[in-house]
């Protein structure tokens, strides 16, 4: 290679107690796919930022086409060509898709150019959007598709793209690969973050591994497995959950027609859900967020009410009933969202833990609060969790997300609940931390608890799940065995290939 | 270039340096506009801050700092549950109004019967005349979405149009010759809010400040509702997940502050007013809430804050008569102090970090 697209050499940037990159040298060629890998604080971030003109590094340099690089804003970055796709979408709801693109711009031309525009690129690239509509209306999906279109209208030369099938059903995964191949064929450079190492080998050329910082490997990942490759990323070998045979046991739970009215405008109405939860099974409940997933965890946990019989858990009717009383009986959830719902942030963990584990362990007495008490119960779930903080006095927010996610699901599995709801357990969290959990909710099946997993990482839910369902638009399909599911039969039950089939039709 | 960089977690340091800075900040530039009105502002500041503690006629000043602080700690304390979770009465002026005429109307009532009871019935009804007024906001927001804030503002001008009637018509002194104002409560044994001990400024009102004091804290430190409380008003959404009821949570906070306020209101009007006038309310409702804030919501902090500010009341008292300062002077040093501590609050949450700017 004697002239790549972007050189990147000895990239070095510190944060106060923390060195984000080190020494990071890499090239990226003209039109490669190339994949950065690396778990969660490995840096990832960091370096994007650097690239795309968000972060200054401390030391190093980086040459664009042979000539020196250094973006001191995103808009210099753009006028270089390069764009990137961020996983938190920055749309608004209540304006169509031209709108939002226009927005972005420099200098926006009309709407009806715009639209024009929007159409053209979305034919050419196979990512069919119809530019007059709402955004509010549009799966995650084509809010992405919003995105790379925007990204797309730059004609850019690098095009980074921050972990982005974890919104996606696998037919919007293939269209998305499809587009990028195009891409790529057509000269575009791809830098491709993600922590799915089956994507990476189906899709990138080339890769690089980061671990606390540093370039730890290089490789090409159609010729290495997925295994090598995790653990290069983890730097040990990786523990993969393992799940006892177990006979079928008593139902729990009943969900019965389960419908509840969307609780706010861009939330989703819950649509006839019956279902039947036994002792001791994994429940694995697939689909693309907001599909239903944060109003059925809601309609479970009591903090959306819905008609009494609708829930039955060991034949009474509680839909009814408000959460610290569904908490007694031993029916307890997590929700998706860590900060700021399943955990206030600025609280300490003592606190947290009792803000779910009040009425199971004994916390309070005629509502006064036993501190000691508390804070052993917080204790013990940081220790069995092996959550990584100087102690229970620390705010939540001062811990990283992998690690609040491992208390707040520890927190719940220590109470020894009888059914455990989990939306997203192991969202955003690296992959030893990840396999931890899946383990500790195996485990808690084995001890006979009803577990029921919301996720829309379909490998996970595969990995644990000894019943698979998927909730598409609020309707739940019906449950099959997971056991022998293909991706193809998976994908059909998730039901979301947003008209998708056609637009490679004629590619 | 001045950074603020947000800490990993609040600062114990900065939390009880942030309202003392203040006070110093509104010291040093209560000087500068002191000085600038043509005053020495080292003889101001001293007159305002150190001689109704200190000075030679500080017998006199010193139960009135009782008088004038408890009021403003009682509205204060009521208030900060509220302020903690998010539910913003305003209006607790009118609570106090409305808690005083209750009140005043049972002692009234009774007139001139001699009794123990008397006073316990008006304590009662003044605190559930408060109560009930702010459960006008407080059900309009939970029943229809309606602005708690607007709401309990509003009604403060009503509770002043309801308390120039009472003093007008319904409770006037039969025997005031045609005066506006009802009879004097301080001088009917059994309505009177009495000193406890004589010449200390310290009334029964004073009395149930400490209480409230108390209890606040213990509410707030070892009762899960004053937890519930503290979770709601950092994270509404994760205190629906841990069981709290909104609804009911606004319902209670309401009450509580409107109760409190209205005790205010009683003991006031049976003590230290001894009567419901025209000109009854002097605005302890609206500066509890500047007392509310420089106390950090915190009881203990509402408690010397309202010491501070019954200071910063006698002192611009003081400071009117000896020194001839206008009263705009002493109210803009009052909201200086709210200012400051608002602004220094930014301390506690963020690190001032220096940085050269890069080229």
């Amino acid at each position: 290679m004697t002239d790549p697209l972007l050189r990147l050499s000895g990239l070095t940037k510190a944060y106060p107690g923390v060195v984000a990159n080190k020494d990071v040298s890499f090239d990226i060629g003209r039109g490669e796919v190339h994949a950065l890998l690396g778990e969660n604080g490995a840096g990832k971030s960091t370096l994007v930022k650097t690239i795309y003109g968000l972060v200054k590094p401390d030391a190093g340099t980086m040459t664009l086409e042979g000539r020196p690089f250094q973006p001191a804003e995103p808009r210099a970055a753009r006028a270089l060509g390069i764009a990137m796709v961020f996983q938190h979408f920055s749309l608004f709801d209540a304006m169509n898709v031209a709108e939002n693109i226009a927005l972005g711009m420099e200098d926006p031309p009309p709407q009806a150019e715009i639209a024009a525009r929007v159409r053209h690129v979305s034919d050419q690239y196979g990512l069919p959007l119809d530019p007059d509509r709402i955004v509010g209306e549009l799966s995650a999906g084509e809010r992405q598709r919003v995105e790379i279109i925007r990204c797309l209208l730059q004609d850019p030369k690098l095009l980074i793209m921050d972990e982005p099938t974890s919104v996606l059903t696998p037919q919007e995964v293939n269209i998305l690969f499809e587009t990028l191949r195009k891409l790529s064929a057509e000269g575009t450079a791809i830098l491709y973050i993600s922590h799915k190492l089956e994507e990476i080998r189906a899709l990138c050329e080339n890769a690089t591994v980061l671990r606390l910082g540093e370039v730890v490997g290089d490789c090409d990942p159609r010729a290495t497995s997925a295994r090598e490759m995790a653990e290069l990323m983890v730097g040990t070998a990786l523990h993969v959950p393992e799940r006892a045979e177990k006979p079928a046991g008593d139902v729990v739970l009943s969900l019965n027609g389960l419908s509840a009215k969307a609780p706010h405008q861009f939330g989703t109405p819950l649509r006839e859900i019956s279902l039947e939860v036994r002792k001791g099974e994994v429940l694995g409940i697939g689909g693309v967020a907001g599909n239903g997933q944060d109003e059925l965890v809601a309609a479970l946990s009591g903090e959306m009410r819905t008609g009494g019989d609708m829930i039955g858990y060991h034949g009474q009717a509680i839909g009814q009933m408000p959460p610290n009383a569904r908490r007694k009986i031993g029916l307890l959830a997590a929700p998706e969202e860590r900060m700021g719902h399943a955990a206030a942030p600025d609280m300490s963990l003592t606190e947290n833990a009792i803000l779910t584990a009040m009425t199971r362990e004994n916390l309070t007495t005629r509502g006064f609060v036993h501190w000691g008490k508390a804070r052993g119960f917080a204790e013990r779930v940081i220790e069995t969790f092996d959550v990584r903080t100087p102690g229970p006095q620390n705010a939540a927010r001062s811990l990283s997300g992998g690690n609040l996610q491992k208390f707040v699901i520890g927190r719940e599995i220590m109470q020894a609940p009888e059914v455990l709801v989990v939306n997203q357990p192991t969202w955003g969290v690296d992959a030893s931390a990840a396999a931890a959990i899946r383990q500790a909710l195996l485990d808690l099946a084995a001890k006979g608890t009803a577990v029921i997993v919301i996720s829309q990482d379909l490998d996970e839910l595969m990995e644990i799940s000894d019943r698979f369902a998927a909730l598409n638009e609020g309707r739940l399909s019906a449950p099959r065995p997971a056991k022998g599911l293909t991706v193809e039969e998976i994908g059909l039950m998730l039901g979301g290939a947003h008209d998708m089939e056609v637009s490679h039709a004629g590619a | 270039m001045i950074m603020l960089e947000k800490r990993p977690q609040p600062s114990q340091a900065w939390t009880f340096a942030t309202p003392i800075l203040a006070v110093l900040l509104t010291m040093f530039c209560g000087g500068l506009l002191f000085a600038a009105l043509g005053q020495n502002p080292f003889v101001t500041i001293r007159t305002i801050f150190l001689d109704p503690l200190f000075s030679e006629f500080a017998w006199f000043y010193r139960p009135q700092l009782l008088i004038k602080g408890a009021p403003l700690v009682l509205i204060a304390i009521g208030l900060s549950f509220g302020f903690r979770a998010g539910i913003w009465n305003i209006g607790a002026e009118g609570q106090y109004v409305v808690g005083a005429i209750c009140g005043a109307a049972v002692g009234l009532a009774f007139y001139p019967l001699e009794s123990f009871i008397i006073f316990p019935l008006m304590i009662i009804a003044g605190a559930l005349g408060g109560l009930l007024w702010a459960m006008i906001p407080g059900l309009l927001r939970v029943r229809f979405g309606t602005n708690e804030i607007l709401v309990s503002l509003m009604l403060v001008y009503v509770a002043e149009q309801l308390l120039a009637s009472m003093a007008l018509g319904a409770l006037r002194n039969p025997d005031g010759m045609g005066f506006p104002g009802s009879r004097n409560l301080s001088q009917y044994p059994s309505a009177a809010n009495l000193e406890i001990i004589s010449g200390s400024g310290m009334h029964w009102g004073v009395l149930t400040a400490f209480l409230a004091v108390i209890c606040a804290y213990v509410a707030l430190s070892r009762h899960i509702f004053g937890f519930n409380v503290r979770l709601s008003g950092q994270s509404p959404r994760a205190a629906r997940f841990a069981g709290v009821n909104p609804s009911a949570l606004v319902l209670i906070c309401m009450g509580i502050s409107g109760a409190l306020a209205g005790l205010a209101g009683l003991f006031e009007v049976a003590g230290p007013a001894g009567q419901i006038s025209i000109d009854f309310n002097v605005g302890y409702g609206f500066t509890a809430i500047i007392v509310a804030f420089l106390g950090r919501l915190h009881p203990v902090g509402i408690l010397l804050a309202g010491g501070l500010m019954a200071l910063t009341y006698i002192g611009g008292e003081i400071a009117q008569s000896n020194l001839g300062l206008p009263i705009a002077a002493i109210q803009i040093l009052q909201g200086m102090l709210l200012f400051f501590l608002l602004a220094v609050d930014v301390l506690t949450n963020y690190r001032v970090a220096w940085q050269r700017v890069a080229a």
